[in-house]
């Protein structure tokens, strides 16, 4: 495979893809922040709006996920040094990690949503679990969305293609980024507060 | 160095003619495919209103009426329709409703944002600023063919079972929740819609900030440039908040939640089945904070395009070029900080009220500067009057009645009596109509040799423009008046309440001059098609403009221009003292140094 070429010089010195990245991250903000603030508007204003307890919520599971999702990120950026460092073993064993900790992301929450669901927090249950469902949910998308990314950073990094241009691997990292920075926000005001 | 990775190797010229046409990641192509397709678009759009124009000139069948004896126009339209839709050639209210939220959405969505931002913004930007494509031309193309694959699902929402969205485009809760599946599917296709526009939105944000040539710096960018890029910001940041509200009316929808189903609501007498709890509220303001800063991506690129023919055509510099942008620019800023004005009759705390009065007020500063400095730039100009300018002279009067019949709108007091009547329809028609779109019709006429490489024909145009101007007042004018009588929007047949009937004569007058205007509409067409083939050959530059997109050929090759080429002043150098031509475009070289 043929390594993608040296990004050509910009105008402003940031390449065409991290400047776009930048952009559709800030779209992205905009959208889980309209959902953010209808949540704390109708949390702070609705007088129809129950929080379940706290013990229902699991929140040992939630933290553990948080965990996950943080080491994760880490792993991005150690993946994105040893591409750098031009180390392409190191670069596929942090992206598998990094992979890995999607995966166990999913893997928790889809435990966590079985266990909601059976206990009464549904999505039509009442406005708690709508919106934990909807702002989640998206967030999980998001992951699945991120895991497809990665395989295909990890697939074109190992066979060579980022040896002048690594461009792409800091582009999923920053989206990577992003979606835990999401999670980081939704784990206190859906679970601790 | 990576110079033979540089201009003009993005990707090569395809040959067959479905890549080079069809799927084309050329951003000039990409901008023809989005020009035709939203002038499609609106004439569907035109088409909607002319039916509903036809009802609401003759509500309701008078005393004489016999089944036995309709019109000729009747009983076509009763055939066409359906009995369900249009009984005796008599509009039924559900399909009035249906035929108001498709004419509102698809001219909105579908019509003028896709040919002001996406058309020409893909066709000019690029040439503008001296690049070989946009920034990410396979993202271009994805954007086209989502935004299509959205407007055909929008489209197809007629054949739904109860019609299409029936609850305005602004699909107000808890109506819009409770109403027949075609609002679903207006709610995936503006999900879909969205999305086209977000890959846009990037693309032009970095297009414009990477790929400037060599020396066009930000304070020679042109006036529409500037537009585009202010215009990119506010859909990137604005629409995913729609995007948002309206993830979460289809949840209310399909899966049952209650985000904007209050406690206890009754619907059709009987009790609606969710949780409640939620804000109707919640909805108008997710939807408006989208909509307001909407207002302006329909208005920005109008004035960026209006800036550029009067530039051109006034043969002289245009006055206050730093006035324009920071102008734009502060519009950009203080679009999203207005959205509830749209929301006093909603019920909102005075001191809410107060606050979007005044922010409401102070964004009429920046769009009376900007009116002000185009006005200001005819002063003392020689002014060349063919089409484009036509057009984008005519765009000011009409701007400046659109802008200034909002004032009452933006008033919390005045706006609770103006509210859901006839007047609110005048006012953002004059905006939008005789405003963007006729700033957008002269962009056509002005853009159009450097898009065929001929000149469309100048009398046809200028029948256009007079059969246009006049009778898109006598739509729109009187609709100001009767709103001031009191009469109100959104009634299939006004003349059942009778505080309507005074003014219910004036909609027989605006009947026949929508009817006129659409006529007017047929030499456009055949002048635009026409002239693709037979239209007077022209150079390079046929309007002696200053800008760079008249420094390539017309039509431009792959890849735009023959070498990269050099900016040396701003964009509006006319009648330069001591120059030979009184034009000096931006890429020419000074004496000394060539």
């Amino acid at each position: 495979m043929t390594p993608l070429p040296e990004a050509a010089p910009t105008r402003t010195g940031i390449s065409h893809a991290k400047l776009g990245t930048w952009a559709f991250l800030a779209s992205e903000i905009m959208l889980f922040g309209g959902l953010i603030s209808a949540y704390v508007i109708l949390r702070s204003g609705s007088s129809h709006f129950y929080v379940p307890p706290r013990a229902m919520m699991g929140v040992p599971l939630a933290t553990l996920n948080t965990f996950i999702l943080i080491s994760s990120s880490v792993t991005m950026v150690l993946a994105l040094v040893a591409m750098h460092e031009d180390n392409l073993a190191k670069f596929k064993r942090f992206m598998l990690c990094t992979i890995g900790g999607g995966f166990g992301f999913l893997i928790v929450k889809s435990y966590e949503y079985q266990h909601k669901w059976h206990e009464g927090i549904t999505i039509s249950s009442n406005l708690f679990g709508s919106f934990y469902y909807t702002l989640t949910g998206l967030h999980v998308i998001h992951v699945i969305g991120g895991i497809v990314l990665m395989f295909v950073v990890l697939s074109q990094g190992s066979r060579g293609m980022y040896a002048k241009n690594s461009d792409r691997v800091e582009c999923a990292g920053l989206y990577w980024h992003f979606v835990d920075l999401v999670w980081v926000i939704l784990f206190p005001i859906l679970y601790l507060l | 160095m990576s110079n033979e990775h540089g201009h003009g190797d993005g990707h090569h010229e395809p040959q067959s003619f479905i890549w080079k046409y069809v799927f084309s990641v050329d951003h000039k192509v990409i901008g023809i495919q989005y020009m035709i397709t939203s002038f499609l678009f609106l004439l569907v759009g035109f088409t909607m209103m002319l039916l509903m124009r036809w009802q609401l000139a003759m509500p309701s069948p008078g005393d004489d009426f016999d089944p036995e004896k309709l019109g000729m126009m009747r009983t076509i339209l009763a055939s066409v329709f359906g009995e369900n839709n249009m009984p005796y050639g008599y509009m039924a209210p559900e399909f009035y409703n249906q035929l108001g939220a498709m004419h509102g959405t698809i001219m909105i969505f579908l019509g003028v944002v896709p040919l002001g931002v996406a058309a020409f913004g893909n066709y000019v930007l690029p040439l503008q600023i001296g690049a070989d494509d946009m920034a990410f031309p396979r993202l271009n193309m994805a954007s086209y063919w989502t935004f299509l694959v959205g407007g055909i699902v929008m489209l197809s929402s007629f054949l739904a079972p109860g019609g299409a969205a029936q609850s305005g485009w602004t699909s107000y809760a808890p109506l819009s929740v409770a109403a027949p599946p075609g609002q679903t599917i207006w709610l995936i296709a503006m999900v879909i819609i969205i999305a086209s526009s977000l890959l846009g939105s990037v693309n032009f944000i970095v297009t414009t900030l990477n790929m400037r040539a060599k020396g066009m710096t930000l304070g020679r960018m042109p006036v529409f440039v500037w537009a585009q890029l202010v215009t990119a910001v506010l859909l990137l940041l604005a629409f995913p908040v729609l995007q948002a509200g309206a993830m979460l009316q289809l949840l209310d929808r399909v899966a049952e939640t209650s985000f904007y189903i209050p406690k206890d609501m009754f619907y059709g007498g009987v009790a609606f089945p969710r949780a409640g709890g939620g804000s109707p509220i919640l909805w108008q303001h997710l939807f408006w904070f989208l909509a307001h800063p909407e207002v302006y991506v329909l208005l920005l690129p109008a004035m960026g395009i209006v800036s550029e023919i009067i530039a051109t055509n006034t043969r002289k510099p245009l006055f206050g070029y730093k006035e324009l942008v920071g102008s734009m620019i502060l519009i950009g800023a203080l679009s999203f900080v207005v959205w509830a004005h749209h929301m006093f009759v909603s019920g909102m705390r005075t001191s809410l009220a107060n606050l979007f009065v005044t922010t409401t007020m102070t964004i009429s500063v920046p769009s009376v500067a900007i009116l002000t400095c185009l006005l200001l730039s005819l002063r003392g100009g020689q002014i060349r009057f063919n089409t484009p300018m036509l057009f984008a002279v005519a765009f000011l009067p009409m701007f400046g009645i659109g802008g200034l019949t909002g004032l009452p709108l933006g008033f919390a007091p005045t706006d609770l009596y103006l509210h859901d009547t006839y007047y609110v329809i005048g006012h953002f028609h004059y905006v939008v109509a005789p405003g963007s779109l006729v700033a957008l019709i002269g962009a056509t006429y002005y853009w159009f040799p450097k898009m065929f490489g001929r000149r469309m024909n100048e009398s046809l145009g200028k029948l256009h423009f007079w059969a246009t101007i006049i009778p898109i007042n006598f739509v729109f004018f009187p609709m100001l008046i009767q709103g001031m009588w009191g009469m109100q929007r959104r009634l299939a047949d006004p003349t059942l309440q009778w505080h309507n009937l005074p003014v219910q004569g004036w909609s027989m007058m605006i009947g026949i001059a929508a009817a006129v205007l659409f006529l007017a509409q047929i030499p456009f067409f055949f002048n635009f098609f026409y002239s693709i083939w037979y239209g007077e050959e022209v150079g390079e530059n046929p309007w002696e403009a200053t800008t760079l997109e008249w420094a390539c050929p017309s039509p431009p090759p792959h890849g735009n221009f023959a070498a990269p080429p050099v900016v040396y002043r701003g964009p509006y150098e006319y009648s330069v003292p001591g120059h030979d031509s009184d034009y000096w475009p931006q890429d020419e070289a000074e004496p000394e140094a060539a």
